[in-house]
């Protein structure tokens, strides 16, 4: 039984549906930022995307052929282990489907990763079948940086850290490699209903 | 890169108010004894839950601003109006209070002194209750590391820890404040946002590759490690702690 804090109650009355609100976070109306470094500034001549590690032959792509390939728009809710979530947030970008479509790989997880050293581990079944995109727009709107622009991934069942800012590619593998914030204790999978925020939840 | 990682589940613990400090007009410093803490490393923060009489709960994360000390346990809290946890937390906790929390977690914004320096700490208001833990640390420990500690606070009464930093100042520390809005009579330190020329300042330089540490509001962070990339220093040893307006 958790102690009750006498006088504490709620003050926000939960926007929109709570029913969308995974257990231990609150909705915002603000996009906070969060990073464990300097934002990049890769200009987009520089910028490109790549496939590679367990892949028969690794595909790149530049910032022109990136933004030439099938796109989605996607409104979704997103969810950051620093407890706030965000609803109805709208991106645009390329589907990870799209993008495995030009490689062929027994690999089972994939890394992505990002400039200025960040990465997050995946498992495969994550980011395909329409679950995961590299978005290039939100809002609308070019990503800006501190947000992870120019491109950044979207995966909006699993903890926003997993959508890696400033990404710049994925690396197949087949064993799963804990990324970034996975080797620093939090959860290898990230999955906001479980409330998987760090390791062994 | 040496990783850390926190092994084992970590699992919500009951936490004693012990005692509750006022730093200025709207930040607290709540001190709490947790019995079976395991101890951090400094720059962790802590996961903390309250619970309501008809079940709601509400959960939100604070660094810890105290050095590693058996099962004590210091967070310092700013009040935000219309925020849900922030205004409990500071005006409504008292000693022999209990409420939950779990933790540590973090693993990267993270210093101890076998880690050496120098050290270029940068703090935004409440940005500095991490900081604040490494250099309580480094005065535990003894440690002479070259640190300097840039402080950014809106006035000269709105300066947290203020008198325990006069201490502190000394022995390899050098504390240097900018006061923003308003300076008291007679004030002759710097007066402005942080910028490139204060950091250069404030040092040290890019060539003895400090490590440094930057905690505040977002757009004091993206400012202010965009101004040290651009004076030089490798964007690698440049690590940022953010807490956005929603932290309430």
């Amino acid at each position: 039984m958790p102690p009750i804090s006498r006088g504490f109650h709620r003050r926000r009355q939960p926007d929109g549906d709570p029913s969308r609100v995974p257990p231990g976070q609150y909705v915002t109306g603000d996009f906070p930022v969060l990073s464990a470094g300097p934002t990049p500034h890769t200009p987009l001549e520089e910028w490109s995307f790549t496939i590679r590690g367990a892949v028969e032959a690794p595909v790149s792509w530049s910032w022109e052929e990136f933004v030439a390939l099938p796109s989605e728009t996607v409104t979704t809710d997103i969810h950051c282990v620093t407890k706030w979530s965000k609803l109805d947030t709208s991106w645009k970008g390329v589907s990870v489907d799209t993008l495995l479509e030009a490689v062929e790989s027994k690999a089972e997880y994939l890394t992505a990763w990002s400039d200025g050293g960040y990465s997050a581990n995946l498992a495969l079944d994550d980011v395909t079948d329409g679950r995961a995109w590299v978005a290039y727009e939100f809002g609308g709107l070019p990503l800006e940086p501190e947000h992870g622009g120019p491109a950044r991934m979207l995966i909006p069942h699993l903890y926003f850290w997993k959508s890696a800012k400033w990404v710049r590619g994925l690396a197949l593998t087949l064993d799963d490699e804990p990324g970034f914030w996975e080797t620093y204790g939090y959860h290898n999978h990230g999955d906001p209903w479980l409330e998987q925020r760090y390791q062994g939840d | 890169m040496a990783r850390a990682a926190i092994s084992g589940r970590l699992t919500w613990q009951l936490a004693e108010v012990v005692d509750v400090l006022t730093e200025t007009p709207r930040v607290k410093t709540i001190a709490f004894d947790v019995a079976d803490w395991a101890g951090h490393r400094a720059g962790q923060h802590v996961d903390v839950r309250l619970t309501a009489d008809d079940g709601y709960q509400a959960e939100r994360s604070y660094s810890i601003a105290s050095a590693p000390n058996g099962t004590r346990l210091d967070l310092t809290v700013v009040r935000i109006a219309d925020g849900e946890v922030s205004p409990y937390l500071a005006d409504e906790l008292k000693p022999g209070d209990r409420i939950e929390l779990r933790g540590p977690v973090g693993g990267y914004f993270v210093w101890e002194p076998p880690q050496g320096g120098p050290l270029l700490l940068v703090a935004g208001g409440s940005g500095i209750a991490p900081l604040m833990a490494m250099i309580r640390l480094r005065a535990a420990a003894g440690s002479a590391v070259d640190t300097r500690l840039l402080f950014s606070s809106h006035g000269w009464d709105d300066i947290i820890y203020r008198d325990e930093l006069e201490r502190l100042n000394g022995n390899g520390l050098t504390v240097v404040h900018t006061l923003t809005s308003s300076q008291p009579p007679g004030w002759t330190g710097y007066a402005r946002l942080v910028d490139a020329e204060m950091l250069a300042e404030v040092g040290p330089s890019p060539a003895e590759r400090p490590r440094v540490y930057v905690c505040g509001p977002t757009p004091f962070v993206e400012a202010v490690a965009e101004a040290l990339v651009h004076l030089g220093h490798a964007p690698q040893g440049i690590r940022t702690e953010r807490f956005g307006p929603t932290g309430g």
